[in-house]
């Protein structure tokens, strides 16, 4: 029951003296408060651990890969064992190359299944056709190199940069196909009404509003997938292999002859046990770093725009 | 009111053309150049989209009529060999299979544990509550600038874990080679000295091991299960978090009450995608895991997977190897196709159970 | 039909005589299907030059579809079945062999929600134009068209700038704009006033009727007034839920004056009643 106040002079009862105010207040010292404040600790504690190793390789790279930069990297050829010096300009040439191959092969095949896909919504082929995409990005990337190396490298009879391009472009495909859908689809339906409205035939409309509308969605794809095929090395070991020397000889860009490529060169490097080459696989792997980075910017800053249109 | 069939007297109605257009008209029915453009567009389109289900069936056809000699000369006891040896002409993949899901399994187990926390900090506004007390302790949180600071820090943050994920393995195996193996070498000397006796530390680490694998391939798996987790997380109705909230239960008791089963299927699609992301990887596991055909249970001893034994092996294969590594590779499409169809299915599922 | 129509405004063009000839469009739906849904029948409209047209009923009559039904935008939908007739020049739109892009060139189109694409003022008018090739003087038909529009001096310093960035009311004669500067025979408009503000909305009345000299104006509007001060001939469509389904059909059509100040119809006297006390 009610206490009579402590203030005497008052003499007026306190309809809230029963309640032990102490209930309500925070205290560590209840097993309810003090489990959620150590998961709240172990919660952030997880996260911010999970941010070192992106720390770790960032510093690593400018560390180990930063003396090394300079010229000589992309104007030398890789150096032979105990050898000083050298660079790694034939690998730059030979990624950028084959990545820009792969993006040829696949950007046109996966814009229009994208825009078969977007016309056409709940048909059965475009049923199939996304859960074949789903399927492809979860491929093993090595597996992308196996077929590359059974249906080119088997049939031409060598590595070449071109197989690594179409190993690539298999990796960049599903990307393209999926990012391109989900661009496509968000052009505001009311916009492909007026289009039709006023005549379009469907590919006018495809052409005049829905690729203008989307572009910023399906550039970010692209780059994207650019970004993941650049770093992409499981493919390319035994599809493109490697190679001491540049790409051009008799005037002529050999597309047909074993290309070298950053993420082999690394591999490659990584595991000599000569300081100038590992010092080179640091080297190069900032490069591709920043590479990956720009690229993946550049996809970012286009989607940032896309959203600002919708 | 009779419907007058001609609009305009003494228009010709030619009988192929749809509407006489009459001269200096703007509007005309479209070329035959716009139609045969639109028709051939349209049917390129429906057979592009042909060719990407083509494509799929034909890089698994490939891979299995190259794998179908060695198929038929090996039989399944190329997958209960433990030993891979070219000169002695024996060739078994058991090692590699176990290697490949020890290593996967693990991998998994921790980037999981990683991920999801990161999942739950990022999306039920841990980091913003606590920044935003901050500023209100010092009095700053309606400011315009530092009032923004933070949604500006949970976004960055978000961005940097998908970054983990835009690292090219290869760079990530550098990094495990020169840092991971070099840090973690004192602490599994010591381990093994005095708990060797757990099959877990019955070895010593010398160098690459499936520890260093283990570490490395967890963290470039983290980011999938994070970003889809969160997804999951971030599509729970906010009525069933008000809910818990109004019948006074703590963060902690909502989220593992309500907010993580609802959320459940969607965290497990991912899960399993990244199970399917940890089987394939390659370079990682290529430079980190030794590249030895053992089954150990220890995780300081080498170990070899089916996608470091084709990364290995192929560049320098013969016909008959490559007959062989085709169909290793076989398999290892086998596992990582049933568990990404599993992952696709499972989150296909959720997404139709969020919709309901 | 009643002899003669008194025009709304006696100044701005010549009395429309009711003579067959001056019929542009006969509409004239028997039965009109969404999958199983019968959502229109016995519905028959004639549509006369240089006039305007309006349809109007309770929402679910079916009025927008009988629109889209006029240029082959009801196509786009799933499961649509049509029989009946619409004629235009001389032929029935939905005649085999009839390509529906080539019947929507004729018959242009301004919808509920502005739409312009998300590209400059200038190019979201010349849109027409590219479409069907025209060779000539680009800017001249962009800036007569806008100008038809009432929108010229409004935008004529920023043509390059997104038809995005524009106000509502703006958006909506952009639009316009766009649908004229091809020089349609007819124009359909599908409630093109229901997501503006009333001064907006008086600027696109004033637009239609100044546009009536030019073009044939068919449009839907859930607003009588709308319809009272801006249409020649209006339709009203009622809903028919006797058989458990929701099929719109055609009451009543008539001279405005005349259907506003003496229905025939029960239903049609209720509804613009109701409207109005």
């Amino acid at each position: 029951m009610a206490e009579p106040l402590s203030n005497p002079n008052l003499g007026i009862e306190d309809p809230f003296a029963g309640v032990d105010f102490s209930e309500l207040e925070h205290s560590l010292r209840r097993p309810r408060t003090f489990m959620d404040f150590v998961l709240n600790g172990l919660v952030t504690l997880m996260t911010l651990s999970a941010l070192v190793p992106l720390f770790s390789v960032v510093l690593m790279l400018l560390w180990r890969g930063g003396k090394r930069l300079g010229l000589a990297l992309f104007t030398q050829l890789p150096p032979a064992p105990l050898e000083t010096g050298g660079g790694f300009g034939n690998a730059i040439v030979g990624t950028v190359l084959m990545v820009l191959l792969a993006v040829l092969l696949s950007v046109p095949v996966g814009l229009m299944t994208a825009i078969y896909l977007a016309q056409a919504k709940q048909s059965k082929v475009a049923e199939v056709v996304r859960f074949a995409a789903k399927v492809l990005t979860g491929f093993p990337s090595i597996l992308a190199g196996v077929f590359a190396y059974g249906a080119i490298v088997l049939t031409t009879g060598g590595f070449s940069a071109l197989a690594g391009a179409v190993a690539l472009s298999v990796l960049m495909l599903p990307t393209i196909v999926l990012t391109s859908e989900d661009a496509l689809r968000m052009v505001p339906s009311r916009m492909k009404e007026a289009s039709v409205g006023m005549g379009a035939t469907s590919t006018q409309t495809v052409w005049m509003v829905l690729l203008p509308t989307a572009m910023p969605g399906i550039l970010t794809g692209v780059m994207l997938a650019v970004a993941r095929a650049a770093g992409e090395t499981a493919p390319l070991i035994f599809t493109a292999l490697f190679s001491n020397y540049w790409m051009w000889s008799h005037g002529e860009v050999q597309v047909l002859q074993p290309t070298a490529s950053l993420a082999v060169l690394i591999y490659n490097f990584a595991g000599m046990p000569f300081k100038n080459q590992v010092e080179l696989a640091w080297a190069a792997a900032l490069v591709l770093v920043l590479f990956v980075l720009i690229a993946n910017l550049i996809g970012q800053s286009l989607s940032n725009k896309q959203v600002q249109q919708g | 009111m009779s419907a007058h069939s001609s609009a305009q007297p003494g228009l010709p109605v030619l009988p192929g053309a749809l509407f006489g257009s009459r001269q200096g008209e703007i509007t005309q029915v479209p070329s035959p150049l716009q139609r045969a453009v639109d028709v051939t567009f349209r049917r390129l389109c429906h057979a592009f989209a042909w060719f990407t289900i083509l494509l799929v069936t034909f890089i698994v056809l490939r891979i299995a009529m190259s794998a179908a000699p060695a198929m038929r000369e090996q039989g399944w006891g190329f997958l209960t060999g433990r030993v891979w040896d070219a000169n002695a002409g024996q060739f078994g993949i058991l090692a590699q299979i176990w290697g490949t899901l020890y290593t996967s399994i693990l991998a998994l187990i921790l980037g999981t544990a990683f991920g999801v926390a990161a999942a739950v900090f990022l999306s039920e506004g841990f980091l913003g509550s606590t920044i935003f007390g901050l500023l209100k302790y010092f009095g700053v949180h309606l400011h315009p600038w530092w009032g923004r600071l933070p949604d500006q820090i949970e976004r960055i943050l978000k961005e940097l874990i998908e970054l983990l994920a835009a690292i090219p393995s290869v760079v990530y195996g550098l990094w495990g080679i020169f840092v991971v193996i070099p840090l973690i070498r004192p602490l599994c000397h010591a381990l093994h000295e005095h708990a060797g006796w757990i099959p877990l530390f019955s070895t010593d680490l010398s160098g690459p091991g499936v520890l260093p694998a283990v570490i490395v391939l967890a963290i470039m798996i983290m980011p999938t299960v994070t970003a889809i987790s969160r997804d999951a997380l971030v599509s729970v109705p906010v009525k069933l978090r008000m809910a818990a909230y109004g019948l006074g239960a703590t963060r902690w008791e909502s989220i593992f009450a309500v907010i993580l089963p609802t959320a459940s299927r969607g965290i497990a699609g991912g899960i399993v995608l990244a199970f399917g992301r940890a089987l394939g990887e390659t370079m990682a596991l290529a430079m980190l895991v030794g590249n030895s055909n053992q089954i150990n249970l220890s995780l300081f001893s080498p170990a070899n997977t089916l996608a470091a034994l084709l990364a290995n092996n192929f560049p320098e294969a013969g016909p008959r190897e490559v007959g062989l590594l085709m169909y290793a590779a076989l398999v290892l499409l086998g596992i990582t196709l049933v568990v990404n169809i599993m992952g696709a299915f499972i989150l296909q599922r959720a997404a139709k159970n969020a919709a309901e | 039909m009643a002899a003669s129509v008194q025009p709304i405004e006696p100044n701005s063009r010549p009395v429309a005589s009711p003579h067959d000839h001056d019929i542009v469009m006969h509409c004239d739906i028997r039965e009109l299907f969404y999958g199983n849904f019968k959502a229109v029948r016995d519905t028959s409209i004639p549509i006369k030059k240089n006039s305007i047209t309006a349809f109007i009923g309770p929402s679910g009559c079916g009025k927008s579809t009988v629109l889209r039904c006029l240029n082959r935008m009801n196509d786009l939908v799933r499961g649509f079945r049509f029989e009946g007739k619409v004629r235009f020049r001389g032929r029935d739109i939905y005649e085999t062999g009839i390509d529906p892009v080539a019947v929507r060139r004729f018959i242009g189109m301004v919808f509920q929600q502005p739409n312009p694409f998300a590209t400059s003022i200038f190019n979201n008018v010349a849109f027409g134009l590219r479409l069907n090739g025209y060779k000539g003087d680009k800017a001249a038909k962009v800036e007569s068209a806008l100008r038809g529009a009432a929108l010229w001096d409004e935008v004529k310093d920023k043509l390059h700038k997104s038809g995005l960035s524009l106000s509502g009311g703006q958006q909506q004669r952009l639009c316009i704009a766009r649908a004229i500067a091809t020089e349609p025979e007819v124009l359909l408009m599908d409630e093109p006033c229901s997501a503006l503000d009333p001064i907006a909305t008086r600027k696109i009345e004033e637009l239609m009727t100044d546009l009536r000299k030019k073009f044939t104006i068919a449009i839907v509007t859930h607003n009588l007034q709308q319809a009272q001060r801006v249409a020649d001939y209006t339709g009203f469509l009622y809903v028919d839920t006797s058989m458990g389904g929701r099929t719109g059909y055609l009451v009543e059509f008539e001279q405005s004056r005349k259907l506003f100040e003496d229905p025939q119809h029960k239903h049609t006297k209720e509804y613009i009643r109701g409207e109005f006390s």
